[in-house]
């Protein structure tokens, strides 16, 4: 039963998408984030991770990314369930992506863990950037079975 | 939700120290606001410790963390101790996992423990841990 309404959702349903422009925004986004999770029912360490994720992340589409959006969708693969969260931005992009990912590393006066952090958080992490066009940064997490 | 764009986190005076408690969900500029009002209130209540309660605050990001880690810092240099009280577990498991170590800050687990801590001088306060052992 529960492999048939996995298979059913074999992509995304339940997608959410909102802005982030501004700070007001990001704390929004972590809401939501969390009640997705919540009512998921993950437990309260992954939800904190993928909430400081999510914040994390926001925060750079907002402040280096010039704003943009995020995706909150509801995925399903092989029998799991997960949360996965997208950022897009259409600003600079990124030059050097492992610069970028490097722990310490900021071009803003941040500590530079944002991008580095989230990605140990995430149990997926994946980042597409094209110089002049924006960064899109998608993170997932799975429900362990 | 939006007033709590307009609002600042109240810090209250407790005889020399300053308790700062932390009870809505912290955006950028409050926490900015907040690192500005404390090294100001340091100075003008002549405080020389500084009590920050984050029980209530669900996550600690990066951003978070640093103004933590300024605020003790400016503090230091203001002749003020801070001491972070509460924090929630998974919110530490969290930090460690950014790579968020929080140097310089020195922690309790809950506000009497956090307020001993600031009445015990500096090196006294290792004594007295090994002495309460």
């Amino acid at each position: 039963m529960l492999r048939e309404i996995n298979q059913m959702n074999a992509t995304a349903d339940d997608t959410t998408v909102v802005p982030l422009r501004s700070d007001h925004d990001v704390v929004s986004l972590r809401i939501m984030v969390r009640e997705c999770l919540e009512s998921f029912g993950f437990g309260l360490i992954e939800q904190t991770k993928m909430i400081t994720a999510t914040s994390e992340l926001a925060r750079n589409t907002v402040r280096y990314g010039g704003g943009g959006e995020s995706e909150v969708a509801v995925v399903s693969e092989d029998g799991r369930r997960g949360l996965r969260v997208s950022f897009v931005d259409h600003g600079p992009g990124i030059a050097n992506v492992g610069l970028a990912l490097t722990d310490g590393y900021s071009t803003g006066n941040g500590l530079g863990l944002g991008l580095s952090g989230a990605k140990r958080l995430a149990d997926e992490f994946d980042l597409k950037t094209e110089l002049g066009q924006g960064t899109t940064v998608v993170i997932t997490k799975w429900k362990p079975f | 939700m939006r007033s709590s764009l307009l609002s600042r986190v109240p810090i209250l005076r407790m005889g020399s120290l300053l308790l700062v408690t932390i009870q809505v969900d912290m955006h950028d500029r409050l926490a900015m606001t907040l690192q500005d009002d404390l090294t100001e209130r340091i100075v003008k209540d002549r405080a020389n410790g500084v009590l920050i309660d984050i029980s209530a605050l669900d996550i600690v990001d990066s951003f978070i963390g640093r103004m933590i880690s300024n605020t003790a810092s400016m503090a230091r240099i203001l002749d003020a101790r801070t001491v972070v009280v509460g924090m929630q577990p998974a919110v530490a498991i969290t930090l460690v996992e950014l790579g968020l170590t929080l140097e310089g800050v020195s922690t309790a687990l809950n506000v009497d423990q956090g307020i001993k801590l600031l009445q015990c001088p500096g090196k006294d306060r290792d004594k007295a841990k090994h002495l309460s052992v």
